[in-house]
Parts: structure tokens; sequence; C-alpha cells
């Protein structure tokens, strides 16, 4: 164990300007920022794992999260990210109350910047808001899903329980399977896979791959036992009810029948292989409740915990560079 | 397994074998064993016979695969008073047919896999052609909502249709050929603009007009044609147009095929039979779905037919009970029998229209056995002793009332044809047998 001097003192050591104003791709992201991160990271684990989890890089910091689509557990994961560095959080759901008065997005962003948050992290049902929004205001904006475009911390957590799992990224094989062609977590985890040297695999019914996801630098398989043949790591994704009754995919028992992850269909991955689900998972649809218990296989639950210590330590990057800024 | 019910070896002998995979016409013997094909010679007598063998000296007569229906409907499950599984398996036996799809139009709708079965297990039950089943390609064939093309595939569906309600929304037919392809299966849909050709029970022009029918212009068709081949390009999905039937649309496909997409069509044969005129005096047993089309529609499809760009023929059989057709033209349900007449009316076009004997053959064997990937459909050791034996010649007069199918509505009532089936053969099994 270490002590929690060492800890805080080792954070302090790997807090680094973050070289752009605002996180809102993966696709942005430079290799070695992608290491540094991971490694501060790496430390943030440490610190939530300890009693005092409480540190006070981002003291006198305003975080506001600003959630325009409904998310329980990421609004949290920032929440707690926020809190557990010191800053004053505040959660705001304008989809209840300004916005159906009429309010456009950016007036809202005005509004907003007016009160001279910090950091703000934004979740928009429209691909490109959260780049619409680092426009308009004085303050970082981190991304927390837009649309089907990205969500670059969920990349970035997800790489962290990869890393920490097998040691590297690199050469490991990642079949990403499911409704891609929805997904802004497998945008993200793409481009941030490709990043890091990992070989991406995109297995799912052709009606939920995109035209031209084979010109992604991955390989596309509508069969999910050749997808997943070999694979290291089985990433799963979650299929929105409404989106497989008839629409794109017949039904849910088709559904599970040839893309639902089950103990049968992971034999044909690789020795070792991990699964993951960005959840909330539905069970019986995209995964069996035998795979996702399975504490050998399932890292489903250290993903939700490297959640919150990823959304840490890019807090901490963006508010070292606002530092710098001044 | 249950013990080998196929009985002794047969051998016919003294045959004129018309094989449309190696191009042969020609004298020949062929030997069935075990419920395939053991041997096949090119010459009338038998080289090398045993004692326990069955010979049946075909005098003569044309030995050739069984054909293959790709479009037959039937009523059963749902509708049984109409045509059961059975009567349309008799009625395919009467008529050369040794392998049948049935249509998933039925009540309830072969939109699920447990349908699926139950055809499958009620044509083992009957046991006396091959039945299989097409699938629904949307829920209730509603045009809306995917149906299991995936499962339905696994358990034994052949292609997946709508069969005559076309799909309208394109979005629908994109993702309808989209998630088929995943499974690399074969869709099949009949071409209409549902706005032009609702209510309609003829093809526009002259005729209609004076009729006072209400009337579909042709170009409806290939209207419709044009949008599904341009999503059949973007999807690559293996695409059958089901009942081709004017000459523009021939050029479409034509269009198509040059392009290299995997685009297949069939044809009925009450087009490539009859024409518009036949209509005549309101006879409702030639109301049909695509409509009857003028006379230079029809050479087009035959000459298609004779160069290989209509691949299959089908005998579009669609059983009526006299309930629903003798009502006025307009209100009679559209559609034909037509399991037990398609051999003797394919016949016609080699003995009046001049086509070879082998290609309208092609078109009812080989074409839609390479369409379903069955190994059917040609004579060569180890396919499936699935045979008709034919004598091409033989005067016959349609007689609806005599037929084996249910409904009587046959446009072929009373017609003089050439070509009676002597033999069918499924399996090895003889399951027809003409009285002498």
């Amino acid at each position: 164990m270490t002590h929690a001097a060492d800890v805080s003192e080792t954070i302090r050591a790997r807090v680094f300007p973050f070289p752009k104003r605002h996180f809102v791709s993966a696709a942005d992201l430079d290799p070695p920022d992608v290491v540094a991160l991971l490694d501060l990271a790496d430390a943030f684990v440490e610190l939530n794992r300890q009693t005092s989890k409480k540190l006070d890089l981002l003291k006198g910091r305003t975080v506001v999260n600003l959630f325009f689509e409904n998310s329980t557990r990421t609004q949290s994961s920032f929440e707690l990210a926020g809190k557990r560095l010191g800053a004053d959080v505040v959660n705001m759901s304008p989809r209840s109350s300004s916005m159906t008065k009429g309010e456009t997005l950016i007036d809202t962003a005005v509004t907003l910047n007016a009160m001279k948050p910090d950091l703000l992290v934004v979740r928009h049902s429209a691909s490109g808001a959260s780049a619409l929004l680092a426009q308009k205001v004085s303050c970082s904006v981190i991304n927390a899903g837009d649309g089907w475009h990205e969500h670059p911390t969920q990349a970035l957590l997800d790489m962290l329980s990869i890393r920490r799992a097998f040691g590297r990224a690199e050469g490991l094989r990642v079949a990403i399977c499911g409704d891609v062609l929805h997904s802004r977590v497998a945008r993200s985890n793409v481009a941030l896979l490709n990043l890091m040297g990992a070989e991406v695999r995109l297995v799912g019914p052709p009606t939920l791959m995109p035209a031209d996801a084979d010109r992604w630098g991955t390989e596309v398989f509508h069969d999910m036992r050749e997808g997943i043949a070999g694979a290291n790591v089985v990433m799963m994704l979650r299929l929105q009810l409404e989106r497989m009754d008839g629409a794109f995919v017949p039904s849910m028992r088709e559904y599970f029948r040839f893309w639902g992850l089950d103990a049968e269909k992971l034999a044909h991955a690789a020795q070792g292989a991990k699964v993951m689900h960005p959840g909330p998972m539905n069970r019986g649809v995209e995964i069996d409740s035998d795979v996702a218990d399975d504490l050998d296989v399932s890292l489903i639950q250290d993903q939700v915990e490297m959640g919150v210590a990823a959304r840490m330590a890019v807090l901490a990057t963006l508010a070292a560079r606002l530092e710098n800024d001044r | 397994m249950s013990a080998p019910r196929n009985g002794p070896p047969i051998a016919f002998v003294s045959a004129r074998l018309v094989d449309p995979e190696s191009g042969y016409d020609g004298p020949g013997s062929l030997v069935v064993r075990d419920g395939v094909i053991a041997d096949v010679q090119k010459r009338p007598d038998l080289e090398r016979g045993s004692a326990q063998m069955r010979v049946i000296d075909c005098s003569g007569a044309v030995l050739a695969p069984g054909l293959i229906d790709l479009r037959v409907k039937t009523g059963e499950p749902g509708n049984e008073p109409k045509e059961t599984l059975k009567s349309a398996s008799r009625a395919a036996a009467a008529g050369g047919v040794t392998s049948i799809v049935v249509q998933p139009d039925t009540h309830p709708p072969v939109d699920e896999p447990a349908v699926v079965d139950f055809i499958l297990r009620r044509a083992r039950d009957i046991e006396l052609v091959h039945v299989y089943p097409a699938g629904a390609a949307t829920r209730g064939c509603q045009g809306e909502q995917l149906a299991e093309i995936g499962l339905m595939a696994e358990a034994g569906a052949v292609y997946f249709t709508d069969v005559d309600t076309p799909i309208v929304n394109s979005k629908v037919m994109r993702r309808v050929l989209s998630y088929a392809g995943g499974f690399n299966a074969l869709v099949s849909h009949r071409p209409a603009d549902p706005w032009l050709s609702a209510g309609a029970c003829a093809t526009e022009g002259e005729l209609a007009a004076r009729l006072g029918l209400p009337a579909v212009t042709a170009a409806a068709e290939k209207i419709m044609l044009e949008r599904d081949l341009a999503l059949v390009e973007l999807t690559g999905t293996a695409f059958l147009v089901d009942q081709i039937s004017t000459a523009e649309s021939l050029e479409c496909l034509r269009r198509a095929k040059d392009k290299g997409l995997d685009v297949s069509a069939s044809c009925s044969i009450n087009h490539l039979c009859f024409n518009e005129i036949d209509i005549g005096d309101y006879r409702t047993f030639y109301r049909l779905d695509p409509p009857l089309r003028p006379e230079r529609d029809r050479a087009a499809l035959v000459e298609a037919l004779a160069e290989g760009l209509i691949d299959v023929v089908v005998s579009a059989h669609a059983p009526a009970p006299a309930e629903d057709k003798r009502r006025p033209f307009s209100e009679a349900a559209p559609g034909a029998v037509g399991l037990e007449t398609l051999l003797p009316a394919l016949l016609s076009l080699h003995h009046d229209a001049g086509l070879s004997l082998i290609d309208v053959l092609r078109a009812v064997t080989l074409m839609p056995a390479e369409l379903l990937g069955l190994q059917a459909g040609r004579l060569s050791p180890g396919a499936p002793a699935d045979l008709v034996l034919v004598d091409i010649e033989a005067p016959v007069i349609v007689d609806a009332d005599k037929l084996m199918s249910k409904s009587k509505n046959s446009p072929f009532d009373g017609r003089r044809l050439q070509g009676q089936v002597l033999m069918t053969v499924v399996d090895g099994r003889i399951v027809h047998q003409a009285q002498q």
C-alpha cells in the first residue's frame, strides 16, 4: 500500500498542462499525451482506493455539468471527479428548463459563460454540439458525448482499463460489437485504439454499420464468430431498445442469437480475452449475464472505477493549462 | 435414420436426356440409386446393368431434371379451402415439378422461424415433392419492420419476399437488402409503383380504355425496378426481380446485369404465353398480377428468355376458388393456378416460338437451383434423383376440372398444348405416373 502523501505527490508530479484548451475529440489526441493522461489516471486510481480521496488541485475552480441528455453514470462520474479534486460542481439539465422555453444552445452558452465557470462538461444529443460550444465560451469544454459523434473520456477510460489488464494496447485485437452506427463510444474508441496501435474490428448487422466503416482503419464483420475470432478484447455496445423492433434489427431474440455475446461466442476470442461494455447493459440482448458477471473475463466493473480516475486526469490537466493561460 | 425407403435402383433406358448443366441433349440412360443419380450414360442401353434394377424403357421420351418452381402460393396455413400444401404438392408432382418454393403471405405469415418449421414439417409428412418456404422480408409482409430474416434463414427459408405487396418505403427496402446481405440471403421483390398501380386490373392502353377497365401504366414497373436496382447497387445484396413483365423493365435489367450487379429475374409462364387481348370478354382467369401486357411486351419477354436475360420462369401458381373469380373483372381475385400446366406451356415456346428445348428447361431447372444453391436441377452423378419423364410431342387438352389443385382457375383451360408428363421422380421415389 502506498501512503496517502506519496500518492498525492505522485499525482502532482504527473499533472501536466493539457496541450489544448478543450477536450472534445479522441481523434485530436497525440500518443504521448494519452500515455501521460493514463499514467496520471493510474495514480488517481490509487487515490480513489484510499479512505481520503480528496485533493485541492481544482480548489476555487467551478465545474459545470451541462447535460442536455439524461445520464446517470457519466454525470455522477464527472461530479465525483470534480469534487475529489476540490472543485465546486454544479449540475444543470437545461432540457427541463430554458431550452424548452426556446433558448438556443448558443444562448445557453453565453448565459453560462457570464457565470464564469472554469470547466464545462457537456453532453448533447446533436453531433458537433460540444465543438460549437467550445467556440462560444471562454472556459474549457469537455465533451461528455455529442450525438453519434464522440465520447472521448469513455475512450480514455476504456484505454485505461485495457492498459491495466494487458499492460499495453499496442498489438491487441479489439472487436467492437453491436450498434456502431449510432455509437459515439465506438467512434471515439476506434480513433484512440488506432492511435495507440491496436487492431480494431467492427462487428454487427449491416443495418447498424456506417456505410464506410471499413475506411476507418478497421475491418468490418457481420458474422460475430468470425469478427471476434482471436480478439483480446470484446467491447460490446449498448443497443437502444427502440432500434430493435424491426427498424434496424428484426427482434431482440434474433439480435441476441447472432450478435449477443454469450460464452459460446466468446469461446472464439483469444485465450484470456476480456469483455467490456460502456453500460448500461441490456442483459439478454447484447450480452448474456453469464459473461457480464464473470469476473475472470469481465472488465465492466473496472470500467466504472476507471471512469472517475480518467475524468480526474482530464479535469486536472485542463485546469493546469488554465493556470498557464493566466 | 430410418431404413432406406428408396427401394431398388431404377434404370431409365432409351431416354432422350436433356441436361442444362452439361448442355447435353441426346440419347442416353440413367441410373438412380439411394435417392441420387448414380450414373449417366450417353447411350440408350445401359453398359452395366444388374439384375436387381428396375428397368424403365423410356422409348425416346425426354428425361430431364425435375422442375423447380420458385413462386407457388398455397392457402396453408390459414386458407386451406383454396389450396393445401398437400394438394399443391400433388399438382406439382403431376406437372413434373419436383421442388416448389411456397410464398410467405399466408395466415399467419411466414415471418418467423416457427412458421418455417411448420411448413417443413408438413412437407416432410406429405413426402411428395420438395417444399421450400420463402420467408417474409418484413413483418406480416407489411413493408414496415424487418422480419426475422436471420432466424428464418437458419430454419430453412430459401429467400425473402413480401410477395405481391411492394415494399414502398425505400428506407425499409434498403434495410431489408442490407440486413439480408449480412446473411448472404437472396431478396426477391416484385416491382410496382403502389400509387400508379392502385386499383388497376389491366395495362394502360387502347384495349383497357375500350374495355373501361382501371389500368396501370407499364412505367409503374420500371419506376420501382429502377429504385430497387439503385438500392441493390448500394448494398450489393443478391436480388431476384419477381415476375418482370414489360419490355422497358428488361432494358433496366440488362443495364444492371451489364454493370455486374448480382441481379436475376423471373418471368411468369402466363406473361410468356398470353397478352392483354386474351382478357377478351372480361375473362377473369386472365386477371393477373402483374396484369397481362400488350403483344410487344410478351414478344420481348420470350426473346429475353431465349437469350438468357430472364433467368427463371415461374408458374406464379395462385389458387383462387370459384367464388373469388366469378365476379366482375375488376373485382375478381388476381392470379392463376399453373403448377400442372407449367411444363406443357413452356414446351409450347419450344414447339411454336422456336426456343431450344434445353434453353426453356434451363429456366425451370438449373437456374432456379443455382439461385437457391440446390444440388438439384441437373443430370449429374451425385445430384438428387429429381426427374421428369415427358413425352414432349403428345397433345393434351387442358381440362381445369381434372387439375389436382383445389382451385381450378387456369387460364389454359381448354387450350391445346403438347407435352405429357409420364413420370415424376423425387429423391428416387416415383411420385407421379401417367395413367395409360
